[in-house]
C-alpha cells in the first residue's frame, strides 16, 4: 500500500509531473471519487482522517470545512483559497510540493472547493517562487484541457476557476485574514476575528484557507480513505508529513515520513547528523516562530500534541538545527529582526515591543548588555505573549526569544560578564 | 527595507534612453491589456493593484509617482490607497533599482550558514549596502527575509533565478558574469 502520497510523483531531477504522467500514476482519482460523493460526506471523511493543517496551526481541516455555511440561506458565492505564501525563516516544504507535482495541490483544491461549493480558487504565492507559479499556471491549463477543473466538471452542474494569484513579499500575508485583505487588493493587516473567513471571508462571503501540503493531503485521503489515512502516522496524529532540516546537519533536505516519526531519526538519519567537529546545541522543531527544544527532546516524535506539551509547536514540520558553535544569541536576534521588520505595524506591542527587543539583544551581542536586561527581555515576551496583539506574528515572535532565556540562559550571562559574543 | 536615493543613480536615470516620468504619463496598450486580463479574475478592478503594480514594474522597472499616478486613475482608485499597497510589499520598488536586483537571503538558516559574511564581500566586491544600487546602474544590493530554499543555504535570487549552497567564490563568479552580460550588451 502506498506510504509516500506527497512525494510519489517527485522525482530527483528538478521537474514537474504533467497532467500526462499525474493522471498515469493514478492522478485525479480522488477528485472523481469526491465527485461522486455527497459533500457533507467528503467534510466527514477529511474529519475522521484526522489530517491536521499543516501550515503550522495543526487545526483539523475537515472541521475548519464544517463550519462553511451551507444549503438553503447560505451565501451562493464561496472561495477556497491556497495560502502559499511560505516565508517562515527555516521552512522550505511548500516549495517542493508546487514545483514538482503542482497537480496534486490542484486536485486537493477541486476536493476542497466541492465539498463545500466553492466555484472561485485562489493560490496566493509568495511572489519569489516564479517556477512554482509558472508550473502551477501551466497545470491550471492542463487540468482545464482535461475538463478537470473549468466549467461543467465531468458533465455536471458543478464549475470551478483557479487563479495564481502572485504576491510580492510579505510575512504577515501568511496570515489568513491579512492574506485575504491582500487578495482583496488591501494592504495587508489582519483583520478581528469573529467572524472567521469560513462564515465571512473574501469579499464577504464564505472562505476555506488552506495550506499547500493540507491540500496536497486530500487526494490520497479521498481515494484510499480514513482508515488507511489514519494508518500512515506512527505517533499518535495521521498521514504524513514533509519533514525537513536546515542548518550545519551532513545532509540538510526534505524527507516524507509519518507523522510521529521520532526527531532523533530525522535529524540523525536522515539529515546525516550534525557536521562533522560540531554537536547539536538546541533546534526549532518547526519553523523560526517555534520554541527552541534541546538534545533531551530528540526522541520525542514529531506529533501536534507531544511537542505541544514539551513547550514548543511542530509548527511547519521544518528543523532549523543550531550548533555549538553558533551563538544563540545571534541567531534570536536574526529572528527578532526578521519578525520586526515583517510587522504589519497594526497594533503596538509588536509594532513597538519587537524593534525593542532587538535593541536589547543587539546590545547584549555586542557585548553591551546590562544584567537587568534578561529580566527586561522577559517582561516584553509577556507583553507580546498570546491575546495580548492582533495576530500570531508577535507571540510567534516571542517563543524562540523566551525559550531562548530558558535554555540558553548561560550564553546570555556569558556575554553580558564577558562584555563581548564569546562565540567571535 | 532600506533603500537609498543616490545622485550617481539619479544621474544613470537621467542618462537613460527612456526617461521613466516620460513613460508614466500613461499606461502602454499592453500594460492595460495585462491589467485588465488579471482584473477578469477579481471582484473590482480596484483587487487588482498589487497585480498592476507588478505588471508596470515589469516594463518599467520601477513604480515612479507618475506610474503610481497613472494605475490609480487606471484602476479609478485614491492614489493614497495604491501607495499603501505599493509601499507595502517589498518587491515593489519605489525608487530606481539596477538592472539587476540582488535578494540576499538573511533568514534564520542562511544566518547559521554564513550570509551575514557573504553581505560583507558583496558589498565590498560591489562598495555598495543593503538597499543601495552601483554608481554604473547595474547592481542593487537588497536583503530578502527568507527565500524558501533553507537546505541549500545560503541563498540569493537574482532576476527570477535562485543560487544556491553560496560561496564568496560563487557569488564572485555570479557578478563577472554578469558584469561581462552587460558590458557585452553596452558594447554593441
Amino acid at each position: 500500500m502506498l506510504t509516500n502520497p506527497l512525494t510519489k510523483n517527485i522525482s530527483k531531477e528538478n521537474t514537474a509531473a504533467d497532467i500526462t504522467q499525474y493522471l498515469d500514476n493514478d492522478g485525479y482519482q480522488g477528485w472523481r471519487k469526491a465527485h461522486s460523493m455527497v459533500p457533507d460526506d467528503i467534510i466527514n471523511l477529511v474529519k475522521d482522517g484526522g489530517l491536521r493543517g499543516r501550515g503550522g496551526a495543526g487545526f483539523n481541516t475537515g472541521l475548519k470545512w464544517s463550519f462553511v455555511p451551507r444549503g438553503e440561506g447560505s451565501p451562493e458565492q464561496k472561495f477556497v483559497v491556497c495560502n502559499a505564501d511560505e516565508m517562515e525563516p527555516g521552512t522550505f516544504k511548500d516549495r517542493l510540493l508546487m514545483e514538482r507535482d503542482p497537480h496534486l495541490l490542484l486536485e486537493g483544491m477541486a476536493i476542497a472547493a466541492y465539498a463545500i461549493g466553492a466555484s472561485i480558487g485562489y493560490i496566493f504565492i509568495r511572489g519569489e517562487y516564479h517556477l512554482a507559479a509558472e508550473r502551477l499556471e501551466r497545470a491550471i491549463e492542463e487540468a482545464k484541457s482535461q475538463g478537470l477543473i473549468g466549467k461543467n466538471i465531468f458533465d455536471s452542474d458543478f464549475s470551478l476557476e483557479i487563479f495564481v494569484h502572485r504576491s510580492a513579499g510579505n510575512y504577515i500575508c501568511g496570515e489568513e485574514t491579512a492574506l485575504l485583505n491582500a487578495l482583496e487588493g488591501q494592504r495587508a493587516i489582519p483583520r478581528a476575528k469573529p467572524p472567521f473567513p469560513q462564515v465571512s471571508g473574501l469579499w464577504g462571503k464564505p472562505t476555506v484557507v488552506n495550506n499547500v501540503e493540507t491540500f496536497c493531503n486530500i487526494p490520497h485521503l479521498v481515494a484510499y480513505g480514513v482508515d488507511w489515512y489514519r494508518g500512515l502516522g506512527v505517533g499518535q496524529d495521521a498521514g504524513s508529513k514533509i519533514f525537513g532540516v536546515s542548518g550545519k546537519v551532513k545532509n540538510p533536505g526534505t524527507w516524507e515520513l509519518p507523522m510521529g516519526t521520532p526527531i532523533r531519526e530525522i535529524i540523525e538519519q536522515y539529515a546525516g547528523g550534525m557536521r562533522d567537529g560540531l554537536r547539536l546545541k538546541g533546534f526549532l522543531p518547526g519553523g523560526g516562530s517555534t520554541d527552541f527544544l534541546g538534545p533531551d527532546h530528540l526522541d520525542l516524535p514529531m506529533d501536534y500534541d507531544v511537542i505541544g506539551k514539551a513547550g514548543s509547536r511542530m509548527g511547519t514540520g521544518t528543523i532549523i538545527v543550531l550548533d555549538d558553535k553558533t551563538c544563540p544569541i545571534g541567531l534570536v536576534l536574526n529572528l527578532t529582526q526578521f519578525f520586526a521588520r515583517e510587522s504589519c505595524g497594526w497594533c503596538t506591542p509588536c509594532r513597538d515591543g519587537l524593534p525593542w527587543i532587538v535593541k536589547v539583544l543587539q546590545r547584549i551581542e555586542s557585548g553591551e548588555g546590562l544584567p537587568e536586561d534578561l529580566e527586561l527581555l522577559h517582561e516584553q515576551c509577556k507583553r507580546i505573549a498570546p491575546g495580548k496583539t492582533f495576530c500570531a506574528l508577535a507571540p510567534g515572535a516571542a517563543e524562540p526569544i523566551q525559550s531562548s532565556l530558558k535554555l540558553f540562559e548561560q550564553d546570555y550571562i556569558d556575554h553580558i560578564k564577558k562584555g563581548c559574543c564569546p562565540y567571535k | 527595507m532600506s533603500s537609498v536615493l543616490e545622485p550617481e543613480l539619479i544621474e544613470v536615470m537621467e542618462q537613460s534612453n527612456k526617461d521613466p516620468e516620460e513613460l508614466s504619463e500613461t499606461l502602454t496598450d499592453e500594460e492595460k491589456r495585462e491589467i485588465d486580463e488579471e482584473a477578469s479574475h477579481y471582484e473590482g478592478k480596484s483587487s487588482v493593484g498589487l497585480e498592476a503594480l507588478r505588471i508596470v514594474q515589469k516594463y518599467r522597472g520601477w513604480i515612479s509617482d507618475g506610474s503610481l499616478q497613472a494605475i490609480a486613475n487606471y484602476l479609478d482608485m485614491p492614489v493614497a490607497q495604491l501607495e499603501s499597497v505599493a509601499t507595502y510589499f517589498q518587491l515593489i520598488f519605489r525608487q530606481p533599482v539596477g538592472k539587476e536586483v540582488i535578494l540576499l537571503c538573511k533568514s534564520a538558516s542562511c544566518w547559521v550558514m554564513g550570509c551575514d559574511q557573504l553581505q560583507k564581500h558583496i558589498s565590498q566586491s560591489l562598495q555598495i549596502e543593503p538597499g543601495q544600487t552601483t554608481k554604473d546602474g547595474i547592481f542593487t544590493l537588497l536583503e530578502a527575509p527568507c527565500l524558501g530554499d533553507c537546505d541549500k543555504a545560503p541563498v540569493l535570487m537574482l532576476g527570477e533565478e535562485m543560487y544556491r549552497n553560496l560561496d564568496e567564490s560563487a557569488i564572485d563568479a555570479l557578478i563577472d558574469k554578469k558584469k561581462q552580460i552587460h558590458a557585452d550588451k553596452s558594447s554593441h
